[in-house]
């Protein structure tokens, strides 16, 4: 059935992405992508895998952006351009496009978590639901001629043979900056929607209308470069310097 | 987006079965003459050919059955729905013209009709497309209706020209359509080419609040399906010389000669009015190619481009 569920859904799961403290390293993509190619559904193929081609099947990716305040300089005043890595998976939206596009009922919202899947047996690979959906959550593996996206690892988060702290999707336990996290967003009291009310972290492109349940966490605000390097840097400076140094400095500045 | 060739041949080639279906449904023709037999039998070979070629960029077609089975939901399913069920008065429309030279009013409308709604369903899979936004207005429903109207306008001229029946006033028809086809379709490029992004790299990574956002990385050197899939892009200079392409040589010289046709007659006028069908077939597959060029996908703030 892809029509969407018709209550909100009892528990919203899904992750919150703290762009604050991501650091571009892709270990989620590459745990994502071990974890999910051996699990739900068909594996995620590579095309050309050892060749100059080379493309594959992805659920999550690190898109890189620069951001830069009005008026400043990209190169001339660099300290104020920040760089933000920039995580990004299936955000399991309420109102998701991809859901309803679906001709043959293999795309679903969960009514019970409102994880968002597909039921690979039912899929013909047309590709609608990956024209439907703006942020580039979905991915037609070519292989199996069947559309791939993220599951929220449903067969981590449920799994009682795994240990308790691994029942959290693969990208969130192996993320070493702990930049991504699990949780129950509907819960106000979960610690994510904890996270999210004291950052203010917000949804991607609201204008879609889609109403996402991932949510980011904005970086914090950063002082000016400038201010961070001190004196110390500047060769030019060596005001303050004692002993040893000082006695070089004054016999250099007579020579 | 990218233009698949599959597509382009599909939305063009069953619009213009449609049309045509449509057309004949309208009983504007004398249903006993041979080529009102055959345009019967090529309006429903196009159909069929268009809804086989849009077979061919499933991944996995030996399922395509499912998607007559989200109706509710999906403009696809309704589409898919539409046109197995507009099948069924076509199909008896087209054996009383063959087999009887018979043509049966309420069959015929009915037909019309359902061929109407097929191709607002086939639209509106574009239409309902947020992602999209060049796609996401009523012009684009408005543009596939009155495309496949003309179409079907100008198929039925040549038959009719052809039999010698009632060729004036098709070709009059058909001329009136064709021009209000592009005039409407000026409108839709008209939209987008002064559209305001609805989503732009900043409210794509909300981080407009710190300022100007530039894709720094992509996520991976090489493309991937989805680069390739809606990454697809052509220069404006290029495609505004296009779409007057089209519009000369879909709009303009089928114009100009249906004109000669009406007023010529005679052995001239099937000529010009299938050399009219040609160039407005053509002219079309550009249409429909820019289609699919220019659109430009949301995602791609997010690969900078």
């Amino acid at each position: 059935m892809t029509s969407l569920p018709s209550l909100p859904t009892p528990k919203k799961l899904g992750l919150v992405i703290d762009l604050d403290v991501c650091v571009g390293c892709h270990a989620c993509v590459i745990s994502c992508k071990e974890w999910n190619t051996g699990g739900y559904g068909a594996a995620l193929s590579d095309q050309d895998p050892y060749g100059a081609e080379v493309s594959g099947t992805f659920l999550n990716r690190i898109h890189t952006f620069e951001v830069v305040p009005e008026g400043g300089q990209v190169i001339g005043e660099a300290g104020e351009a920040r760089i933000v890595h920039f995580p990004k998976s299936c955000l399991h939206c309420e109102d998701a496009p991809c859901v309803t596009v679906c001709p043959t009922g293999a795309s679903y919202k969960r009514a019970e978590d409102g994880i968002v899947l597909v039921d690979e047996s039912k899929c013909i690979g047309c590709g609608l639901c990956a024209w439907s959906c703006a942020y580039g959550a979905r991915e037609m593996d070519l292989a199996a001629g069947v559309m791939k996206k993220c599951t929220l690892c449903v067969d981590r988060v449920y799994n009682e043979t795994l240990k308790e702290i691994d029942r959290v999707p693969s990208c969130v336990r192996t993320c070493p900056a702990n930049a991504r996290h699990y949780g129950d967003l509907a819960d106000p009291g979960s610690e994510v929607s904890r996270m999210v009310a004291e950052r203010g972290g917000y949804d991607l492109m609201p204008e879609q209308g889609t109403r996402p349940t991932n949510k980011y966490l904005p970086p914090r605000p950063r002082k000016p470069l400038a201010a961070s390097a001190g004196s110390a840097v500047l060769a030019e400076n060596t005001d303050g310097a004692k002993g040893f140094f000082a006695w070089l400095d004054g016999m250099l500045d007579r020579i | 987006m990218h233009p698949a060739f599959s597509i382009i041949l599909f939305t063009t080639l069953s619009g213009l079965g449609y049309g045509l279906a449509a057309v004949l449904g309208l009983g504007l023709l004398d249903a006993s003459t041979l080529s009102v037999k055959l345009a019967h039998l090529g309006a429903l070979a196009m159909i069929a050919g268009g809804l086989l070629s849009s077979t061919l960029h499933l991944g996995n077609p030996q399922r395509a059955w499912r998607a007559l089975s989200q109706w509710r939901s999906s403009w696809l399913s309704r589409e898919g729905v539409m046109a197995i069920a507009t099948f069924l008065p076509l199909m008896v429309s087209t054996w009383f013209a063959v087999v009887e030279g018979r043509y049966l009013p309420v069959v015929g409308l009915i037909g019309s009709v359902m061929c109407g709604i097929t191709v607002y369903c086939t639209a509106m899979i574009y239409a309902s497309l947020r992602s999209i936004q060049a796609w996401n207005t009523g012009l684009t429903p408005l543009c596939y209706l009155l495309f496949a109207a003309a179409g079907g306008l100008l198929l039925a001229t040549v038959g009719a020209f052809v039999s010698g029946s009632g060729a004036t006033v098709c070709a009059i028809l058909a001329l009136i359509l064709v021009a209000v086809a592009w005039i409407a379709k000026h409108a839709w490029w008209n939209r987008l080419r002064t559209l305001v992004p609805l989503s732009t790299p900043e409210s794509a990574t909300g981080l407009g609040n710190i300022g100007h956002v530039r894709l720094f990385e992509r996520p991976h050197i090489n493309d991937n399906y989805l680069t390739r899939e809606m990454g697809f892009k052509v220069a404006r200079k290029h495609a505004l010389k296009l779409s007057r392409l089209a519009i000369l040589v879909g709009g303009v010289a089928p114009i100009v000669l249906l004109l000669m046709a009406i007023f010529a007659g005679g052995a001239a006028a099937v000529p010009a009015a299938v050399l009219a069908a040609l160039c407005y077939a053509l002219g079309l597959v550009v249409e429909r190619w820019l289609f699919f060029a220019e659109a430009r996908h949301a995602v791609m703030n997010y690969y900078g481009g």
